[in-house]
């Protein structure tokens, strides 16, 4: 287990009677005390995502008085974000994350100064913006931007806070510190896309990201401070389900391309290293489509057709297109013997990933009539018909 | 060697659980076992040559296999083997 590093927080900051008073918690605690709360308050975080893992991190980091937070973000706040992003409030439907969460966080602490980078983090702005920041906090979504954020601290020698979410489980642990592994030892490659589903598909507990993310403030607060064991070299594994929290080793590997042999000297395409562009999903080419107002003409025309939706069962129970059959992904290569090659085939989802998955299964079986609907069930939702609700 | 297989929750769907019950003498031995059982998961599991996935990380006990020999790792009685494949969500 990985001991006490040096504080990372080198300078201390004065502070006023007013933050005396409000860390009032924090200045009787030895491991922290007066010198901790000031390294704190001299002390540069950046979060990368305000998003699920970003907002209890945003706001525990505001709350303990981390002096400067920097946030990269781009998107706007949704109403299904509300669910598990606990800085944004419903008043904030609409506004760019970084807005929302700046005005949360001067409320929760006025003393605290919010830097917000409103752009996607990039191979040609990452080591620009985290040049500046004692610590980076990886609460992004996405692969691609994982390996950037890593390499990026691997490059330029930032401890990396990493969590990460999938349904009811969760990974921390702490990478690129000096003599420490880094994400690339964890997963040397990300897995092709569209084989790991979002939790836009797949869902997440609400709560889930308050575990992960509190998790992540706790280690980069003991990290400012220089406190207890870091994260370092040990990965935790979480399982809200039945409420597990187990430690794998971690181990430096020698010949990890970014901190062990250090051939990665510069930021790469990580969109390519990810294979983002051989995916259905984001790529169609191959997969006939039909937009949702065609398959309505079709409908009303009365064309003789099989409408497939290929979502889970739990999900047809929210909204469906009427007309259509479920047959679930998982249960599709054995349901291939029922469909009717003669018969021209569209076939749905919820947004348009799965269900090209199922058409290129139709093509690869013999099928030549088959369609996948363009934007699935929630561009239907709003093309055709807004009374089928979206989720 | 009786070792068990531990899954995410998200894998064990398309198993009888989350914890199978598993035979053989290296880890390899273990997942073509499992994997020829469950044939909906063993594409999950390993590459179509049997080999390991560089984004499915396998600990024998708490130890990556990776820095122990790999599929080749031997297993004892009572070992527990844990798949943790990469998940990005946040």
């Amino acid at each position: 287990m990985a001991t006490a590093t040096a504080p990372l927080a080198t300078q201390l900051e004065e502070l006023s009677s007013d933050e005396i008073l409000r860390y009032s918690r924090h200045l009787i605690l030895p491991e922290v005390a007066l010198e901790g709360q000031q390294r704190l308050k001299a002390s540069r975080v950046l979060l990368i995502g305000a998003g699920g893992l970003g907002s209890p991190l945003a706001l525990y980091l505001a709350a303990a008085g981390v002096g400067t937070i920097g946030l990269v973000d781009f998107d706007v706040v949704d109403v299904t974000n509300l669910q598990r992003q606990i800085v944004h409030g419903t008043k904030d439907v609409g506004r760019p994350k970084l807005e929302s969460a700046r005005d949360r966080l001067k409320d929760m602490n006025p003393h605290v100064h919010v830097e917000g980078y409103e752009t996607r983090l990039t191979s040609e702005n990452a080591l620009e913006i985290v040049r500046d920041y004692d610590i980076v906090i990886d609460g992004t979504d996405n692969f691609a931007t994982r390996y950037l954020t890593n390499d990026a601290c691997v490059i330029l020698g930032k401890p990396n806070v990493y969590g990460s979410i999938y349904r009811f489980e969760g990974q921390s642990s702490v990478f690129a510190t000096e003599n420490g592994p880094c994400y690339r030892c964890l997963y040397p490659e990300p897995p092709p896309p569209g084989l790991v589903p979002s939790c836009a598909e797949g869902g997440v507990l609400g709560v889930l990201p308050g575990l992960v993310g509190t998790i992540q403030a706790t280690e980069g607060i003991k990290l400012l401070l220089g406190i207890g064991e870091p994260l370092i070299g040990r990965l935790l594994l979480i399982d809200a389900l039945s409420m597990q929290f187990r430690t794998m080793r971690l181990r430096k590997n020698p010949e990890c391309p970014a901190c062990g042999t250090r051939e990665i000297r510069e930021l790469i395409d990580y969109d390519q290293f990810c294979g983002i562009g051989g995916d259905p999903l984001q790529d169609p080419h191959g997969i006939p489509e039909i937009t949702p107002s065609e398959l309505a003409t079709k409908q009303q025309r009365r064309d003789d057709f099989d409408l497939i939706d290929v979502r889970e069962p739990h999900e047809w129970a929210i909204a469906r297109i009427p007309g259509a059959r479920l047959v679930p992904l998982g249960a599709f290569t054995e349901s291939l013997s029922s469909f009717d090659s003669a018969r021209d085939i569209v076939v749905t989802c919820k947004m348009g990933g799965r269900s090209a998955k199922a058409v290129r299964q139709l093509q690869a079986a013999g099928f030549k009539r088959v369609w996948n609907l363009a934007g699935g069930i929630l561009r239907w939702s709003d093309d055709v018909d807004p009374t089928v609700p979206k989720y | 060697m009786a070792v068990t297989l531990f899954l995410p929750t998200v894998l064990a769907k398309l198993a009888d659980g989350r914890a199978i019950e598993s035979n053989g003498d290296t880890v390899g031995a273990v997942v073509a076992d499992v994997a020829a059982r469950y044939p909906g998961l063993a594409p999950r599991l390993r590459d179509e040559t049997g080999q390991p996935y560089p984004f499915v990380t396998f600990y024998l006990n708490d130890e990556d296999i990776r820095f122990n020999g790999g599929f080749d790792a031997k297993v004892s009685d009572g070992d527990e083997l844990t798949v943790v494949p990469a998940i990005a969500g946040g």
